[in-house]
């Protein structure tokens, strides 16, 4: 390694770390998400999707899909960087990555690396198990991939905060469970906003996720609720204001150093 | 020369409010073993966390082999290995995972030679594949200095690297450093046993309240410091310290039967002769007698203890 230069063995040193983390975990890492996900097709799909019109000419079981695999991103994302950050810190193994000669990029390369990895794979298993319960097509690849990844880039930067923000582990469930999952389910997850009289129509536009799970939506089925453009630059702005407040946490040392 | 570890004036005002360094300044040289004492506290902790890079100091500069460990922090921190105080390693990952991760955490490729001796010379290779969390605490302190040394470092922090160590660990303990230093690597070692110190180390430095009031090889320091102490086993135990003897400031100890003398031993005119000769005058025999330095102990608590009354 240079003086001055990359440090490509520790990244590669966190990120394995954290991948073999995933794989020692892999069953309840993969099974979870992937039997809560497949519990929502057939409930809302079946129960729910025989009484009810298709939405935007899609059948509904199919509909709900792209907003449960980004509900899973959300919550896989943050909670994998969050743990993979707050558990050194909680069991003081953070002293070695505080003292090695890594950048705070490089650390959040190892670590939000591995989490969004691990979400993206996550992802994508839940998609080939929803295909096998309903009829999906995919219109635009390059789009589904391209948000998936940024959507899990994206929230795994806010995991890695929520990790070092987070003074205990209740603090670590909070973020999810209180923001989050609420703001996943009236982000338009089960329902097409436009089915929403016009006064929550507006509220709902000042959701961050009806963004996401609009463009994700959009590259299945072609329909969305807010323009693609717009989808894709709310992400954007929102991974651009999680780098910042990273940078602004390495750089006071904010929760990591004294 | 600048030292291969270079401290100059270096503060650390918690926020807290608790000031654990004043303006401490310090040259570390190449090669040799530094230890650090001080009671619990006294900021010597804090001191090599700055170092190492996990505590922001509030002022002053540190260098390592001439790099700012805060605009050169790479190529300073590629340098050092720190084994902190307190046992943290990964509960889930096997030894050999765990030393491995830290080379690389440093920069260095992967050498599974280099990480098969450590584990060697430490006792872990027939323990390499086994989870750290089901090692025995020594098992898990042997864990941490091989992580490390994992990475080649030229400077080594131990800090209190043999608290809570059976002996046969520490012994190994110091075997280890001795060879290290043999190697050229620079040790820096911070402990409250005092023995430890006093076998181990080139030089002493003595910290406290956040002060490094000492620095100082070990030989001169307790040759500078040191009193020395004759003890006289008389034949007939005395009642009290004659009033002839009183010069002396004599101690009457063990029921009369033995009589102490503290002394400066740098002195030009110890007095010993003279007490000797004021003894056979006055009739009082003794059948055996010994002197001995007092120990870096001795030294260590009087120099503390000066500093508290201060």
């Amino acid at each position: 390694m240079s003086p001055s230069g990359f440090n490509r063995h520790g990244v590669w040193a966190i990120y394995r770390f954290e991948m073999a983390r995933f794989l020692r975990t892999l069953l309840q890492s993969v099974l979870t998400p992937v039997i809560t996900t497949a519990l929502f097709v057939v409930v809302f799909g079946a129960a729910i999707g025989s009484r009810m019109t298709e939405v935007d000419g899609v059948s509904y079981g199919a509909f709900i899909v792209p907003g449960l695999i980004m509900l899973s991103l959300f919550t896989e994302s943050i909670s994998n960087a969050s743990f993979g950050i707050h558990f050194p810190k909680f069991t003081g193994t953070i002293f070695e990555i505080l003292s090695a000669p890594v950048a705070a990029f490089e650390i959040v390369l190892g670590y939000v690396g591995a989490a969004a990895t691990k979400s993206v794979l996550l992802g994508l298993i839940i998609l080939a198990t929803a295909s096998l319960l309903v009829p999906i097509t995919i219109l635009h690849p390059f789009w589904m991939i391209t948000f998936m990844v940024l959507t899990a880039v994206t929230f795994s930067l806010f995991g890695f905060i929520v990790g070092i923000w987070a003074k205990n582990w209740e603090q670590m469930q909070l973020i999810p469970m209180l923001i989050v999952t609420p703001l996943t389910f009236l982000g338009g997850a089960f329902y097409s906003i436009d089915m929403l009289p016009p006064a929550w129509r507006t509220v709902t536009l000042f959701n961050p996720v009806v963004y996401l799970i609009s463009g994700f939506r959009w590259s299945f089925y072609g329909k969305s609720d807010v323009g693609v453009d717009v989808s894709l630059g709310m992400t954007l702005v929102f991974m651009l204001l999680c780098l910042g407040a990273i940078a602004w946490i390495f750089r006071t040392g904010y929760r990591l150093k004294n | 020369m600048p030292g291969v570890i270079s401290i100059s004036n270096l503060t650390k005002t918690y926020a807290t409010g608790q000031h654990a360094l004043k303006n401490v300044s310090l040259e570390i040289r190449a090669g040799e073993i530094f230890a650090l004492l001080g009671p619990n506290g006294a900021g010597k902790t804090t001191l090599i966390s700055i170092v190492c890079g996990i505590v922001v100091p509030t002022s002053g500069v540190v260098r390592v082999a001439g790099h700012d460990i805060q605009r050169e922090y790479r190529a300073a921190r590629a340098m050092i290995g720190l084994v902190p105080q307190e046992l943290a390693i990964e509960a889930f990952e096997t030894v050999r995972a765990t030393a491995a991760f830290s080379r690389g955490l440093f920069g260095r490729a992967p050498d599974a030679a280099h990480v098969e001796r450590v584990l060697r010379d430490l006792s872990l290779w027939d323990r390499r594949n086994d989870v750290t969390m089901t090692l025995s605490g020594g098992m898990k302190r042997r864990v941490m200095i091989a992580k490390a040394l994992a990475h080649e470092p030229r400077i080594l922090f131990l800090d209190e690297p043999t608290a809570g160590v059976d002996v046969e660990l520490r012994r190994d303990m110091w075997a280890l450093v001795r060879r290290l230093r043999d190697q050229g690597v620079t040790i820096i070692l911070t402990t409250h046993y005092i023995d430890e110190a006093e076998e181990m180390a080139d030089r002493i430095g003595v910290v406290n309240h956040g002060e490094l009031i000492v620095v100082e090889d070990k030989a001169v320091l307790m040759k500078k410091l040191g009193k020395r102490q004759l003890t006289l086993t008389l034949q007939e135990p005395l009642a009290a310290v004659p009033a002839e003897l009183a010069d002396w400031q004599l101690a009457l100890n063990a029921d009369g039967h033995e009589l102490q003398f503290t002394f400066d031993a740098a002195l030009e005119q110890t007095g010993v002769a003279a007490l000797l000769r004021r003894l056979e005058q006055l009739g009082i025999c003794y059948r055996d007698l010994n002197t001995r330095e007092s120990s870096l102990e001795e030294i260590f608590v009087s120099l503390v203890g000066r500093g508290a009354r201060q």
